[in-house]
């Protein structure tokens, strides 16, 4: 059979009514040459033929494909009832449109962040080159990952079989000058390779190239002073040159230097997860790479078909190479660091850009999914009333010779409808919650730009309106296309029985409802429980609100003398202090927060007291920078001692200052660590300990405080001796004031005109930041656990309401023989607190076991909280007993001699 | 008429050449000796039916006294299932026939 000659049907008609009319023709001609009259060989030639329309009809019959016309009439049947009951319609699709929009927008969210590859040509093959050192001491064993060193890199890079091409690079910032307002840029900054791995070509200009990557400049320390080339960021070419061509070969003054801009980077390109306005070249010089200086990431292309254990196994072949092939300078081995035990540990590219997120997204995922399986419930709960209300018509229908199947199919064509229009409309919810996350822009979401309702997810809507329609409309179709349907038609009007068989569906939809809210509400209260928590911790700094923060770079272009660095950082303090309203100031390498310390700043101690066997590398510490009074200006205790001093700081005296946490580890305790030594090389200075401090939790109010060692912004070790780059904390009432800014920037450019203002953020916005995983989940979950509530509410309600009105008579005939009101309303709530029980026992064992799943989403508290199981299930059975009382109040109402008399 | 008959008398009249609606009408009454009296009409579903698995083809021509109409043909299938069908007829019509009159076999 050709089905698509379905679609035919009218010109076949035509065709044969030709034809038709062809026959009568010769016929008629023959007709007149056997001597006939013409209109009596016309009617004889009709006669001849038969009936016309009869012949039509059959042809037409034919053609027809019996499926699509029944789809077509139960389709337009469906939307007839629909129509003819606004109100069901309209709870029901808002419903839908409210459970399938959030899907929609949600699964957006995890398609494109999680699902879609990387946009980089052949993603599948980019890997991140992480790295683990379960045996360093005092880093936890770098959890987080032990970066590359420059000597890694080297020996790496020239000596793997695995990848085609990889390299290494970091994130720092510049100041460019010359443009407008001196403007601090984020900066990549990459070895050669990294760009050929990424593999995105230029959008104007050319790549760094190898002969960019030869050192020239004097500082080695400097992120961008090396050589005289720079490549641009789409964003900040638009933004400063308004996208003109001409701008390659130009120069650009960065740090104080004058840099040829040699390309541009297409829009939306970012270097794995980093968006950036430069890219430099890094010029690593191989004469001085050691084996530390460990701070690099690295990234690297897979040669097609080399699995990643293979290329760890590469790698781990390599690490011997590299201990002998690079010192730490005389007198020092470099087969210490097998007591690192450095494994590659390296990971798909995506793995790192989505990062932790993962684990957010997904359980948003569930949450959601669980919110549509609860509206659905409802849908069907509204679907089977309506049916109940329908049994006559489809008793006629059934009556009239449909077979079960036929009806079946129809209620079924008519959900599923239903779930295509709740679809269409949550699309458009969708595109709206979208665009207004796009608009917010929450600031750990990666890969935020690339969010969009594209083709899968909108296969994703179909398939769950698709779904959801025939989830819905299963039930009530099944239950009443039943051949019980002639006996309901006998009793016509008659209210059926009332037998509980009829109500075990709305019953067994209530209970699953109920219970999917606990799981939700759970979940929810977890999180709040998890936030509360967090709240508590004490972050190492007080009052945040009050907190200014901003960060200057003075680059060594601008100022080489590394004391005169200090006077100038000196002096915009004494500035600050002096702007009204500011209490105190100071300044530090970086604040709470702003980078993981094991990526950066961290190196041996060796102290008094302690001996370090030869051959072992000492634990590591977190190293810090402080000026004198930061520790007062950000409210982060003394515990004993005292701060440094800017005596101190000129002259160089060997101080530090210990985190509580590591002087208790070092010496026990903070009171005899006061006054004792550490050092940073076995032969060094010793540094006196003049002040213990609170722990500060540096890595995130949810990670642990890290041990640290507080050193003098000036100071004599392997990184040059003093911070260029510091961010400056300054205490006032007026913090986040544009007009006290305004005085900052002021205070900054009258010590020096050049210096750019950067990073302006009160600490109250650091901290949030840093809460934003949390506080994202607990929103999603919150706003999750409140709808799963109203929709169970609502379920209740309509189950016992539904109960009441279909029970009048009983009711009627209960109160005329004397029964108490009381005791009707008790029955009905018993009947609701009843299924809400069964519900909340299913809920708690189902949320014993999946909250587990949204373990590394919380803090402070275990999976199983107590508090939270307690709470959950007694809101849910109050809500339980306010939705059952308020019909229940009406049955009591009930006037006996009324609704006798009703039916 | 027997179901299916029509369907093999209008093949087999295609075996001689292509023809139109009215000459197919007309050959079968007359083949038959006006035994078989059809109703023309009726014939052009079964042209319809038949054009639809393929058996015969149709195309616009001019008649033999100059009226556009429509032929048809014999396709190649169509002249296979006319054998499959006159094989089976026959197979039919000997089996009836010794039912009927064992006694003059």
């Amino acid at each position: 059979m050709r089905w698509w000659r379905f679609f035919r049907r009218a010109h076949w008609d035509r065709e044969r009514s030709a034809e038709i009319d062809s026959y009568v023709q010769i016929e008629t001609d023959e007709n007149l040459a056997r001597g006939m009259l013409p209109d009596d060989a016309r009617a004889a030639a009709r006669r001849k033929f038969g009936n016309r329309t009869h012949v039509r009809e059959e042809i037409y019959r034919m053609n027809t494909v019996a499926f699509f016309d029944l789809f077509a009439r139960d389709v337009r049947h469906g939307l007839r009832a629909l129509r003819h009951n606004p109100g069901f319609t309209i709870v029901a699709l808002l419903t839908l449109a409210i459970g399938i929009g959030a899907n929609t927008a949600v699964f957006s969210v995890v398609n494109s962040v999680l699902l879609n590859p990387l946009r980089y040509p052949k993603p599948e093959q980019l890997v991140a080159l992480r790295q683990l050192a379960p045996g360093a001491a005092g880093l936890a064993g770098f959890q987080d990952g032990l970066p590359l060193s420059a000597s890694m890199y080297f020996t790496y890079s020239e000596h793997n079989r695995s990848f085609q091409s990889m390299g290494v690079w970091i994130t720092g910032t510049a100041s460019v000058t010359g443009l407008a307002e001196p403007e601090q840029v984020r900066v990549a900054v990459m070895s050669d390779g990294v760009l050929q791995t990424l593999g995105v070509p230029p959008a104007a200009g050319r790549w760094l190239s190898t002969a960019d990557q030869i050192p020239r400049g004097p500082d080695p320390m400097s992120v961008s002073g090396r050589t005289a080339t720079v490549m641009l960021s789409y964003a900040y070419w638009q933004r400063h040159f308004g996208g003109d061509r001409s701008v390659i070969g130009r120069n650009l003054t960065v740090d104080a230097r004058p840099r040829e801009i040699v390309g541009v980077m297409p829009r939306g390109f970012r270097v794995v997860n980093q968006e950036f306005d430069l890219i430099g070249p890094f010029a690593l010089d191989r004469s001085r790479a050691t084996l530390a200086g460990f701070g690099l990431q690295g990234i690297a292309r897979l040669k097609p078909g080399v699995p990643i254990a293979r290329a760890n196994a590469d790698l781990a072949r390599l690490i011997p190479i590299w201990m002998d092939s690079w010192t730490n300078g005389p007198g020092t081995n470099g087969k210490i660091y097998a007591t690192w035990r450095i494994t590659p540990a390296i990971r798909p590219l995506k793995q790192e850009v989505v990062g932790e997120i993962s684990d957010v997204l997904w359980v948003v995922m569930a949450t959601i999914g669980l919110v549509m399986l609860i509206a659905s419930a409802n849908v069907a709960n509204l679907l089977l009333v309506r049916a109940e209300v329908r049994q006559q018509e489809l008793a006629l229908r059934s009556a009239l010779g449909a077979g079960r199947g036929r009806i079946v199919g129809s209620l079924l064509v008519e959900s599923v409808m239903l779930g295509l229009m709740g679809g269409v409309l949550g699309v458009g919810l969708a595109y709206a919650g979208v665009r207004l996350l796009l608009n917010i822009g929450p600031a750990n979401l990666p890969r935020l730009s690339e969010i969009s309702i594209d083709g899968p997810t909108l296969a994703f809507t179909l398939l769950l309106s698709v779904l959801s329609g025939l989830l819905f409309g299963l039930i009530p179709a099944l239950k009443y296309a039943g051949p019980r349907i002639s006996a309901i038609l006998r009793t016509a009007g008659r209210t059926a029985s009332l037998s509980r068989e009829r109500h075990r569906w709305r019953n067994v939809l209530v209970v699953a409802q109920v219970a999917m809210a606990l799981v939700l509400l759970v979940s929810a209260g977890l999180m709040i429980r998890t936030f509360q928590s967090l709240r508590t911790v004490d972050p190492g700094f007080s009052d945040a609100g009050h907190l200014q923060t901003l960060r200057i770079a003075i680059p060594d272009s601008l100022v080489t003398d590394r004391e005169r660095v200090v006077r100038m950082q000196n002096e915009i303090v004494d500035k600050f202090s002096a702007i009204p309203g500011a209490a105190s100031a100071g300044f530090a390498s970086q604040m709470p927060t702003e980078s993981n310390c094991s990526n950066s700043n961290w190196d041996v101690i060796f102290a008094q007291d302690h001996t370090y066997p030869p051959g072992e590398i000492p634990p590591l510490y977190c190293f810090e920078y402080v000026s004198p009074g930061l520790f007062r200006a950000a409210g982060t205790r003394v515990m004993l001692g005292r701060e440094f001093t800017w005596s101190e700081v000129y002259s160089r005296r060997s101080v530090a200052i210990l985190s509580e946490g590591l002087a208790r580890e070092l010496w026990g305790s903070a009171s005899v660590a006061l006054g004792k030594h550490i050092r940073q090389r076995p032969a060094g200075p010793w540094s006196e300990v003049v002040g213990i401090v609170q722990d500060v939790r540096e890595n995130g109010v949810a990670e642990k405080a890290p041990a640290i060692v507080y050193w003098p912004s000036l100071a004599d070790n392997a990184f040059g001796g003093v911070i260029r780059a510091a961010t400056f904390v300054i205490r006032s009432d007026r913090a986040g004031t544009e007009s006290f800014l305004n005085q900052l920037r002021q205070a900054v450019w009258s010590v020096n005109a050049s210096l750019p203002v950067a990073s302006v953020r009160t600490m109250e916005a650091i901290y949030e930041e840093s809460l934003a995983r949390t506080s994202f989940t607990l929103v999603m979950l919150a706003i999750a656990g409140t709808m799963a509530l109203l929709l169970g509410i609502i379920g209740i309600y309509g189950v016992i309401s539904y109960a009441v009105s279909q029970r009048r008579r009983e009711i009627g005939i209960r109160l005329a023989l004397g029964a108490q009101e009381g005791a009707l309303r008790r029955m009905f709530v018993r009947h609701a607190l009843k299924l809400a029980g069964i519900g909340v026992a299913l809920g708690l064992a189902a949320s014993a076991g999946l909250t587990r799943l949204m373990k590394s989403l919380l803090f402070g508290i275990s999976p199983l909280d107590p508090l939270t199981y307690a709470v959950v299930p007694l809101v849910l059975v109050s809500a339980a007993l306010l939705a059952s009382y308020l019909p229940a109040r009406r049955a009591a109402a009930v006037d006996p001699v009324e609704s006798l008399r009703a039916e | 008429m027997l179901q299916g008959t029509l369907d093999m008398l209008i093949l087999q009249t295609l075996v001689l050449g292509a023809a139109h609606g009215h000459t197919i009408a007309h050959a079968i009454e007359r083949g038959s000796e006006d035994v078989l009296q059809i109703e023309h009409g009726s014939l052009y579903p079964a042209l319809h039916r038949l054009e639809d698995r393929r058996w015969i083809a149709s195309f616009w021509g001019t008649s033999e006294n100059n009226r556009k109409a429509k032929y048809y043909r014999l396709t190649p299938a169509g002249r296979k299932q006319l054998l499959a069908q006159t094989t089976r007829w026959d197979e039919v019509v000997r089996a009836i026939g010794r039912i009927l009159k064992p006694a003059a076999e």
